[in-house]
Order: C-alpha cells, then sequence, then structure tokens
C-alpha cells in the first residue's frame, strides 16, 4: 500500500467520517459489539455470530457490523452499539445471543429502540 | 465579575464533537468577543442529550431555546439575531420530534453523566484494527502537525504548558521529561512506552491499548520528534495477549503506510518502535529495571543518577512514558495546552482515568476531570456499593503502592497533591472499593503479600522487610498478634521506605501505614481482643444468631457446610461451635441480620489463642 501523505491523512478522515455519520457510506445501520478482554470473557463472541447470522438471514446489505474495545461499563457487558442513520446511539447491556437477535428485529430492521435491554442513548463527551 | 445574562450549553458529546462543535465553539467566541458580549455570555461544554443526528447541538439558557445544526458561517448571523436582537435564531431552532425515546440520555445516568473522554476519545466508537478508523476521528492529524510545523521546542513547550502529569503514578511532569532528554546529546535515543501496568484491580492501560492502540503509537511519534529519537519499544507484559495483537497490528499497519519508518508522512523525521514481551514482573514497571529487562537482563532497579534521560537504555538518553500519558499527548498538539487547562486543577490538569472494582455497583473503566470529589466517582458514576445493604469503608488507591482511603475523607478532590495527603497515592489509577465486610489487616495482608513476592530481592530491606512485615501480619490475623506489633510495624516502615532503592521498596508499606493511620482499632481488635469484627480472619471470629431478629427461614441452616446450624420453623437457629469452621456462609446468607459476629472462642484445651 502507497505510504501515505497528510494531504491523504485528510482524505481518508473525509472518507471515513461519512461512514462513521452513516451519512454516505451506504450504510443505513451499524452495530458495533464491543470486544475488549471483559466484552470477550463475557461472551461478546456469541453476539457477533448472532448476528452475521441474522444478517445473513434478512439478506440485508445496508447494514454493518464492527467490533471496538471496551465500552466502559464492564460490569454490564457484552454490550453493543446500535445506530441507525439520522439518529442518536442506543447502547444496550447485559446481552446475549437472543437478545441481540431481538434487537436485530426490533431495532435494526424495525427501527425502534429496544427498551427493555437499552442502557443508554446518546454519544459520550469526549471535549 | 460582569454578570452573565446568558448561558449557551454546547453540546460536547462525541457525535456533536466530530459535526463540529469545537469549530463553532471557537467561532462563536470570536463572534462574542467582536461583538462585546463576551463578559455577559459564557459558552459551556455539556454532555450528550442525544441529539446527536441533529449536531452540533446547543441549548440556551435561560430561555431554553435549542438550537441544531450549527455551523461556523450561521454563528454571525445567529449571534446577531438572537443576543444582540434578541429574538430567536429561526433558521437553527430545533423542532420536537414526534415520538420521544423513554431510554435514559447520557445527562440522565450519572455513570456517563460525570465523565469527559479524552484517553478514551474513540473508546468503544472505532474498530481497534483499522487504521483509517483511527484518522477519521483525527488520528495522526497532531503528528503531521508536530512533524511538519512544530520544532522540538514547540512540542516541548506545548506539553509544559498544558501541565500534563506522568500517568504512571508518581506525577512526574512529561513535559519536563521530554526536555531533559532533549537537552541530552548522544547519536542514539530511545522514546519507550510502559505498558507493564501491575497492581492489582488496574486495567486502564491495557483497556487503552486494546481499544485505541494507535493513540499510543502517535503518542510515541510525537514524544520521539521532541527528544530526537529514532527507536522506540512498547514494553508490555504477556499476559495482555489482546493489547499486544492489536498493538502489533497498529505497528504493521503504520509501517506500511509509512506512519512508522524512514520520513513518516513525507517529513524527515524517522522513527520505528518494536513491541517488548515483559514476563510479568512487577518490579519491570520501574523504570531503570524495565530497561534493564529490554537489555535482556534481570529486571532489577539501578540507582539513579544518572537518570534515564541521561542514560538509559543501552545507557543512551530515553524517556519512559506510561500508555495513559502517551494516549493524551495527540489531543493536546491538537486542541492545544489552554484547551487541556480547561479541566482539571491548578496542579493536575485535565482528566484520569480510573479502574473501578471491587465492592461497586458499576465495576468498569472511567475517565473524569481531575478535581472531582472522590464521593462522585464511588457514588454516582460508580452507582455505589454493589451490595445496597452494605456500607462503604474505604477505597484502595495506587495498588500496592498506594493506601486506603476511609468513608472519613470521601469528599476530597481527586488530585495528585490531595490524594497524597490521605497517604495513599493517585498511583496508576485503579480504585478497589471496599464494604463494611472487609477486614482492613487482611486488605494490607494481601498487598504485602504481593509486594513481598515481587520484591527484585537486591535491597534487603524490601526483600527481607516486607517477608518479615509479611509473617507479622499473618501472625496478627491468626490470633498470634503481640503488644507492641502495629509500633514494629511502623518503625519497619519507616527503614523500608528509608532504605530502599526503587519505587516498590519505598512504598511496599504504604499499605500498612495507611491501614494502621484510619483503622488502628481494627489492629488492636486484632490483637487484644483476638476479634476480627468484620470476619474474615477465621481465627479471630465465631458466630452466633441473635434470637430475636431469626425469623427461623432456615437460609443459613441449608447455607452451612458443616450442618453446623439446627433450628426447625418458627424455632430461632442455633450454631454448634464445635463444628462451626468461620467460614462466614451464615453470615452472607442471612437477610435480617441476625448472626452476630463475635471474637474468637477458646474451643480447644490448647493454649489461648494469641498468649506467647
Amino acid at each position: 500500500m502507497a505510504r501515505l501523505t497528510i494531504d491523504d491523512l485528510k482524505k481518508i478522515k473525509e472518507k471515513q467520517k461519512s461512514t462513521f455519520a452513516l451519512r454516505e457510506g451506504g450504510y443505513r445501520a451499524k452495530i458495533t459489539v464491543h470486544m475488549g478482554t471483559c466484552g470477550i470473557a463475557a461472551g461478546a463472541r456469541e453476539l457477533m455470530t448472532a448476528l452475521l447470522d441474522e444478517i445473513a438471514q434478512a439478506k440485508v446489505e445496508d447494514v454493518i457490523t464492527t467490533t471496538s474495545g471496551c465500552a466502559g461499563l464492564c460490569a454490564r457487558e457484552p454490550m453493543a452499539t446500535v445506530e441507525i442513520m439520522n439518529k442518536p446511539p442506543v447502547k444496550y447491556g447485559d446481552l446475549n445471543g437472543d437478545r441481540i437477535r431481538e434487537i436485530f428485529k426490533e431495532h435494526v430492521l424495525g427501527g425502534n429502540p429496544l427498551e427493555k435491554y437499552a442502557l443508554v442513548v446518546g454519544s459520550e463527551t469526549t471535549y | 465579575m460582569e454578570k452573565i445574562r446568558a448561558n449557551l450549553l454546547m453540546c460536547a458529546g462525541t457525535g456533536c464533537v466530530a459535526s463540529g462543535t469545537p469549530k463553532v465553539k471557537a467561532a462563536l467566541q470570536e463572534e462574542l468577543q467582536k461583538r462585546g458580549l463576551a463578559d455577559e455570555i459564557k459558552i459551556v461544554l455539556t454532555g450528550c442529550n442525544g441529539f446527536c443526528a441533529e449536531g452540533p447541538v446547543m441549548l440556551v439558557y435561560p430561555e431554553g431555546i435549542f438550537y441544531q445544526k450549527l455551523t461556523v458561517d450561521e454563528v454571525p448571523k445567529l449571534v446577531e439575531e438572537h443576543f444582540l436582537k434578541g429574538r430567536p435564531y429561526e433558521k437553527l431552532l430545533y423542532k420536537e420530534p414526534e415520538k420521544k425515546l423513554s431510554i435514559p440520555t447520557m445527562n440522565d445516568i450519572p455513570f456517563f453523566k460525570h465523565q469527559v473522554l479524552r484517553v478514551l476519545r474513540n473508546k468503544g466508537l472505532i474498530d481497534p484494527e483499522s487504521l483509517d478508523e483511527y484518522i477519521a476521528r483525527d488520528g495522526y492529524m497532531a503528528a503531521a502537525m508536530a512533524l511538519t510545523q512544530m520544532t522540538s521546542a514547540d512540542i516541548i513547550k506545548c506539553i509544559k504548558d498544558s501541565g500534563i502529569r506522568g500517568r504512571g503514578g508518581a506525577g512526574f511532569p512529561t513535559g519536563l521529561k521530554w526536555e531533559f532528554a532533549s537537552k541530552s546529546q548522544a547519536d542514539q535515543k530511545y522514546m519507550l512506552c510502559n505498558g507493564d501496568e501491575g497492581d492489582p484491580g488496574a486495567f486502564m492501560d491495557r483497556s487503552v491499548m486494546e481499544a485505541d492502540p494507535h493513540s499510543v503509537i502517535e503518542g510515541m511519534i510525537i514524544g520521539a520528534k521532541a527528544i530526537g529519537a529514532s527507536k522506540g519499544v512498547i514494553y508490555v507484559r504477556a499476559e495482555y495477549p489482546l493489547a499486544v495483537k492489536r498493538l502489533q497490528k497498529a505497528i504493521d499497519d503504520c509501517r506500511e503506510r509509512g506512519l512508522l519508518g524512514q520520513n513518516i508522512l513525507g517529513s524527515d523525521f524517522s522513527f520505528d518502535l518494536e513491541i517488548y514481551l515483559g514476563a510479568g514482573a512487577f518490579v519491570c514497571g520501574e523504570e531503570t529495571a524495565l530497561m534493564r529487562s529490554i537489555e535482556g537482563k534481570r529486571g532489577m532497579p539501578r540507582p539513579r543518577p544518572p537518570f534515564p534521560a541521561h542514560k538509559g537504555l543501552w545507557d543512551k538518553p530515553s524517556v519512559l512514558n506510561n500508555v495513559e500519558t502517551l494516549a493524551q499527548i495527540a489531543p493536546i498538539i491538537l486542541h492545544g495546552a489552554d484547551w487541556y487547562k480547561t479541566l482539571g486543577t491548578e496542579k493536575s490538569t485535565g482528566t484520569k482515568v480510573f479502574a473501578l472494582t471491587g465492592d461497586i455497583k458499576n465495576v468498569g473503566l472511567v475517565e473524569v476531570p481531575m478535581g472531582i470529589p472522590l464521593r462522585t466517582i464511588i457514588y454516582d458514576i460508580g452507582g455505589g456499593m454493589k451490595n445496597k445493604k452494605k456500607k462503604f469503608k474505604a477505597v484502595q488507591m495506587g495498588g500496592p503502592s498506594g493506601g486506603c482511603i476511609p468513608e472519613s475523607l470521601i469528599d476530597i478532590p481527586v488530585t495528585y497533591e490531595d490524594v497524597v495527603k490521605t497517604g495513599a497515592i493517585m498511583g496508576s489509577g485503579g480504585m478497589v472499593v471496599m464494604d463494611e465486610d472487609t477486614c482492613m489487616v487482611s486488605t494490607a495482608k494481601f498487598f504485602l503479600e504481593f509486594t513481598a513476592d515481587e520484591s527484585c530481592g537486591k535491597c534487603t530491606p524490601c526483600r527481607v522487610g516486607t517477608r518479615v512485615m509479611l509473617d507479622m501480619l499473618t501472625d496478627i490475623t491468626e490470633g498470634l498478634g503481640k503488644d507492641g506489633d502495629i509500633e514494629r510495624l511502623q518503625d519497619l516502615s519507616r527503614d523500608i521506605i528509608a532504605t530502599s532503592l526503587c519505587g516498590l521498596g519505598q512504598t511496599a508499606p504504604n499499605p500498612i501505614l495507611s491501614t494502621i493511620r484510619y483503622f488502628q482499632d481494627e489492629y488492636e481488635s486484632h490483637i487484644n481482643e483476638h476479634w476480627c469484627k468484620a470476619g474474615i480472619c477465621r481465627k479471630l471470629s465465631s458466630f452466633s444468631i441473635t434470637e430475636d431478629l431469626c425469623k427461623a427461614c432456615g437460609a443459613c441452616l441449608r447455607a452451612c457446610p458443616q450442618k453446623a446450624i439446627v433450628g426447625e420453623k418458627k424455632v430461632p437457629h442455633r450454631i454448634i461451635q464445635e463444628l462451626c469452621i468461620q467460614c462466614r456462609t451464615c453470615y452472607d446468607s442471612c437477610k435480617f441480620g441476625a448472626i452476630k459476629i463475635g471474637p474468637a472462642l477458646r474451643k480447644d484445651k490448647k493454649e489461648p489463642a494469641g498468649k506467647v
């Protein structure tokens, strides 16, 4: 791969930003499974497997799943964050395979956040 | 002081920051200044209310008017309409959505509300194995600035001005450390990262390396430029496999994309780094021992001076920074020293990451502004005790080098200076919360077991002294404590502190000193009354059932592994002392608080326990 210049950094930033904000990336929804050591130990892999299975079954192409590090609230792992385009992210906690399947159907496909498993809506203070 | 007539609450949540809060804030500040309104209108950054899709958002008080999708271009118009002409700026007014979510927002939940993420800015947001996602969140922009627009002196000045202090525990000013090393003349210098996190209960550094490995690498590139190093090493313990894997992936990606190696980002600066796996010896977190370990020698500290800034790894000038320190170098360069100082206190600037563990409800990783009251961390963010019926007793800070802060001091602000005054230390950020069922002598013993084990053996006071102290503590917890033990422990502590070479020995007695300082009565009741009031030390406790409180529910009877409890329905239960092994199971199983912990019973014919 080519060596990066500062201009490349800016280009990558702009390009990736749209995926992050789900604006132009062609995706409607993004599901992040938090896979730090704590998440994995609590069973995050099971969530990932279930999600990939649900996506395959539903035959949707505008939903991406991704992994990330510890979400901070280790006591409530496994956790996942669901973000639908033009909606604030929703964090879910104390999940398992069945629960993430339910969330996938209700929130990701249906568009209605599943209040019973939701911990919090919005993003954290970072500045 | 001028009277503030309006507060502008700008959202500083990740979503709004990404869509432009910092730029809009700067533009607003400038516009208010220009119009002469800066003294009466104050901008405050706040947490997220869940309007991320409409960001950046701003709430204007006292009117309570909500603006959305702010842009730099709209700022002059907004200021003119709202603050000069006094009417809401229609164009950006927030329109109420049809259906409101009933899920709480970040500001509704204390765990999230009190946190500000700088070190953990990418926590749970990016894929740690994706360089592009790191770049999307301003990644390597600070390195680009440092390499192309700043001199070594500029970087050092910025870091010095920010006031950031080493997050490994000692709190030495990072900028000063870099300045010393930059002034050393040598053909080779090293930039090192300390990922040898070893305190029991601490997992901040692991989480940072796992969640955001590039933030550490970027900090190292900037540091390397500042001191003039061309090589770097990240020292991580091998028992952090996921952190090692993700760091290695990040390093490989950086090399491939020209962010490490020759002429980084097309500049004339070259720097490369590698990972060195530590075997998990606690002493290797000490800088000189860590460097010896990288050299392939047995990890043992050496006297300083010479300090590593002059003679470090391979006798070359070296800087060793903690993971958490390095992870926040990039935002400091990017946003400036003044931005960094907006949080924290005068002498403890910025934020600190803590790993909350123990008897606390919200076990987790939190980042808070320095100076926040300890109470807020324990009760609001931490959610109080895991078992609501139990009272908070103490919080252990600083691991084996630290101490316990009792309930009476829970209102102190968390800064380097205030924590040290209590006899604990800020340390690397482990906070082990203990409830009333904790025996403080056993707690001190636990930490001494750790340090006695981990002492490298070089200095006799540390090697033998910690062992002697551990034996004394063991005696006390087993009913063999003697008059004067407390004083002997204190004397020995002072000697070990005074005569040990490195931080391990110099701080190993802290857990003992601080527990004696706040809980001397517990030591005394162990020694004089053979009574461990928490019922932890088996040889120093006995259990009995208070008849009036017993509801004869049978919970203890079923829980007892010794079948030492007798009773039937409606008849208060009783413990047969001859069978009881003081395992405390009945105490934990009783919902009515009917089980009482008393002093040891002298049930055998031998010499009464403790008489020597």
